[in-house]
């Protein structure tokens, strides 16, 4: 057999894990500042673009798809190249995959502060980058699948096969959950509304979890531990059963988020079976790598990368048993919407992923290198303190999660809530909230700790070059070779069945759950007086939807008795119908907001937005004073808004979208005269009119402002059915 | 527990067959997922296993080629 020389791209390999860490310090860095703004709720007062709301989808868009992304593609195009013998397919894609990937980032990290936002969790983005999405991604699959073709290794290992899942399944989550509607350029509307919108968001959600930051990170633990232990996975059987129960089962699990929410209960209910039952693949794996380290312990003392691993796979255990945990109703009626569920996830993120990322670059970037890492006491240094910084961030949110639950659902002998006032809830996890800000200090240092070891290590290095190797071609096997041959062996050298069989294996579970709740009218009652927004309050949405007040209020009230007591009747499906996108939310920060229409003046919203700790002394919601300023909101979309809501089956009239900068006019002028009714507001109000005219400027009236927008939604929502329902 | 899921299900044309599907789809796939794993000889999982591992010891014997 002819050996053929070439080339491993060991390039592409060093500006990926560049990249991962680069946008690592920038996520995490982002992360801290959010933290900080729970205890400092107006350090970035008045400016729009670093609040709260804008800010925590770049946090979170940051560490998964920029560091941990980078990550993957930097750990897959190592390992594919090795376990393959041969080099990436196509230098160009491989460059197109880099490059576009970092644009698509670079899009993201200026489109979120500036509030474009779709405000579906991890999928925030608006169409044009979604499409860039896609389009990168499946550049990265045909340069993958076009690899393992023209391979010199004739079986495929199992790293490979999830490699292969992760890509066909984010891709098709990917694309579901974002087909919308553009108004123009920069807003869209999800074609999906409420329910069926929260079903969509979560099936994505919940497997962009499980295929964006798990499956690619299992298939770089099956190469990279047996690679840096220098012994075979423990059960190479094990890791196949792992790994098609493992994307068989996870893509049923979505509908575990929406437990006790408007979902149909039979959905909520097949979401829990599958969640549960994950476990058992997912420990396997766990077990599967932690036993891969049997008879190598001793080199886990001594060297630092073998101990981010230990503690990475850890990690992936606690999240898979915590995991499944939450998704029993008892359980999940107690974490949702709490700090639990943020604890949860940075087990995942700063241990699962966070640590596995540092290992791989602190193996891989020297290797490729020719050198040695600068210093394995910095390495080490950067394990304990990253330890220490995951245990002080998870262990008080845990505590705040508890706290919540039990200070949420706690009655006094009388009936009445004890905790009444949302407030209090709040004010007594403060502590909790400092002590995570030092916790993720702590993890931000070891990363800070690990670019400067890797500075130094690179910079005394030789240029990082792509790597000689040789390999026999792969020679066309001979008929009698194959008689006899088992189905496995068949399946596992034909790379596109394989891809083929995955698909299906993740097909049925989303077939099966979200086609019946889009098919199926009698999954989603029809209430009578549930009626479209008015073109102002559709706007006000919008400006919801800017805001990000998505990301720490939840608009579900649970049909818990607490719950109807604290917020009013609890949500029904039907409510949602004309709500593209859902506003849901996963997590209360603050109160639920779906009943919160009509329980306050339109002056007290007005001060509250303003300066919420005026109204709610202790509050930790910053102000939204750019609401407020001396320029008009602009209206000139809401008739296009309306045309696009109207093709999504709202049923607005023809008539109702040519009258409704009149409607806007009329709604908005009622509201600036029951602001009026506060002697404070005219008297200020007054002042800052007769300030502006003594400076030459024009005088925007309150009624053409965003603020006034935002109240009429505010208070609209949840008034459909309130009216009668209430004594 | 069931009569939630029932009535929302009654809509559905031949709901009947559907527990027998999703029996025999789990069934079928997770027998063939033992079968699978345990006909296979133990000598070419072995082989397969040491796929991440062959790179190390070729690396070692081009390095000993390439020097002088």
């Amino acid at each position: 057999m002819e050996v053929q020389q070439f080339y491993y791209d060991n390039k592409i390999v060093k500006k990926f894990l560049y990249a991962s860490v680069f946008f690592g310090v920038v996520g995490m860095a982002v992360g801290l500042l959010l933290a900080l703004m729970f205890i400092f709720p107006n350090m970035t007062d008045n400016i729009s673009w670093l609040s709260f709301g804008r800010l925590r989808p770049l946090h979170t868009n940051a560490v998964i798809f920029a560091f941990v992304g980078n990550a993957i593609f930097g750990g897959v195009y190592y390992s594919l190249q090795r376990l393959l013998k041969t080099r990436m397919y196509s230098d160009v894609l491989s460059n197109i995959n880099f490059w576009g990937w970092q644009l698509i980032i670079v899009a993201a990290a200026i489109t979120l502060p500036l509030g474009y936002t779709s405000s579906k969790e991890y999928a925030e983005l608006e169409w044009p980058i979604d499409i860039a999405i896609a389009v990168v991604w499946v550049v990265f699959g045909i340069n993958m699948i076009m690899t393992i073709i023209k391979r010199r290794e004739r079986h495929l290992y199992v790293a490979i096969w999830f490699y292969l899942a992760t890509f066909v399944t984010v891709a098709v989550l990917h694309i579901f959950n974002n087909i919308e509607l553009p108004v123009n350029m920069l807003k869209s509307y999800s074609v999906y509304a409420g329910v069926q919108d929260a079903l969509v968001q979560w099936w994505y959600g919940h497997n962009a979890v499980a295929f964006f930051l798990t499956t690619p990170f299992l298939g770089l633990m099956y190469y990279y531990l047996p690679k840096i232990a220098n012994r075979p996975v423990y059960s190479y059987r094990l890791s196949i059963i792992h790994f098609w129960s493992l994307i068989f089962l996870y893509i049923w699990a979505g509908p575990h988020h929406l437990l006790y929410s408007a979902l149909p209960e039979w959905a909520q209910n097949l979401g829990v079976v599958f969640s549960v039952m994950l476990i058992a693949p997912s420990w396997g794996g766990m077990i599967n790598g932690l036993l891969t380290l049997r008879g190598a312990w001793d080199k886990v003392r001594t060297e630092p990368v073998l101990k981010f691993f230990v503690v990475a796979i850890t990690g992936y255990g606690m999240a898979t048993f915590e995991g499944p945990l939450l998704s029993f109703k008892n359980v999940n009626a107690i974490a949702h919407y709490t700090d639990w569920i943020v604890a949860h996830v940075h087990v995942g993120a700063l241990a699962w992923n966070g640590f596995m990322t540092f290992a791989i670059v602190y193996w891989l970037l020297p290797r490729i290198a020719k050198t040695q890492l600068y210093s394995k006491k910095l390495a080490n240094f950067h394990f304990w303190i990253g330890t220490l910084g995951i245990v002080l961030y998870t262990i008080p949110l845990y505590v705040a999660g508890f706290s919540q639950h039990m200070m949420w659902k706690q009655f006094n002998p009388d009936g009445t809530l004890k905790y009444g006032n949302f407030l209090e809830t709040v004010t007594a996890i403060m502590p909790m909230y400092a002590m995570r800000a030092v916790g993720g200090t702590l993890y931000v240092i070891g990363v800070f700790v690990l670019v400067y070891n890797i500075y130094k290590t690179m910079k005394g290095a030789a240029r990082v070059e792509d790597e000689l190797a040789e390999a026999p071609s792969l020679a066309r096997i001979s008929p009698s070779r194959i008689r006899g041959e088992r189905f496995h062996a068949w399946l596992e050298r034909k790379p596109v069945q394989l891809t083929l069989l995955a698909t299906v294996a993740i097909l049925i579970g989303g077939i099966v759950q979200i086609v019946p709740t889009i098919v199926v009218d009698s999954n989603i009652q029809t209430i009578s007086s549930v009626k479209p927004y008015t073109p102002l309050e559709l706007e006000g949405r919008d400006l919801y939807i800017r805001e990000g007040c998505v990301n720490c209020h939840s608009q579900m009230v649970r049909p818990f008795r607490s719950e109807v007591e604290r917020y009013g009747e609890y949500s029904k499906s039907g409510e949602y119908v004309y709500d593209h996108p859902f506003l849901w939310g996963s997590k209360r920060t603050g109160p639920d907001l779906h009943r919160l229409g009509a329980k306050y003046s339109d002056n007290w919203h007005f001060n509250h937005m303003y300066d919420p700790q005026s109204t709610s002394p202790g509050s930790i919601m910053p102000g939204y004073k750019w609401l407020y300023e001396n320029k008009p909101m602009d209206y000139s979309e809401t008739a296009a808004k309306m045309r696009v809501m109207q093709k999504l089956g709202v049923p607005y009239t023809d008539e109702e979208i040519a009258e409704a900068a009149q409607a806007v006019k009329a709604q908005s002028q009622k509201i600036e005269d029951n602001l009026k009714n506060d002697p404070d507001f005219v008297k200020s109000y007054e002042a800052s009119r007769k300030a502006a005219l003594e400076k030459g400027e024009s005088f925007v009236p309150m009624s053409e402002r965003e603020i006034t927008a935002l109240i009429a939604y505010l208070q609209r929502l949840g008034t459909d059915i309130k009216v009668k329902e209430e004594k | 527990m069931l009569k939630f899921i029932k009535h929302n299900m009654e809509t559905i044309t031949g709901i009947e067959i559907y527990p027998v599907i999703a029996l025999l789809i789990f069934f079928i796939f997770f027998s063939a997922l033992i079968i699978w794993v345990f006909t296979y000889r133990k000598e070419a999982l072995n082989e397969l296993s040491r796929l991440p591992l062959e790179q190390e010891e070729e690396e070692h014997r081009n390095t000993n080629i390439l020097k002088p």
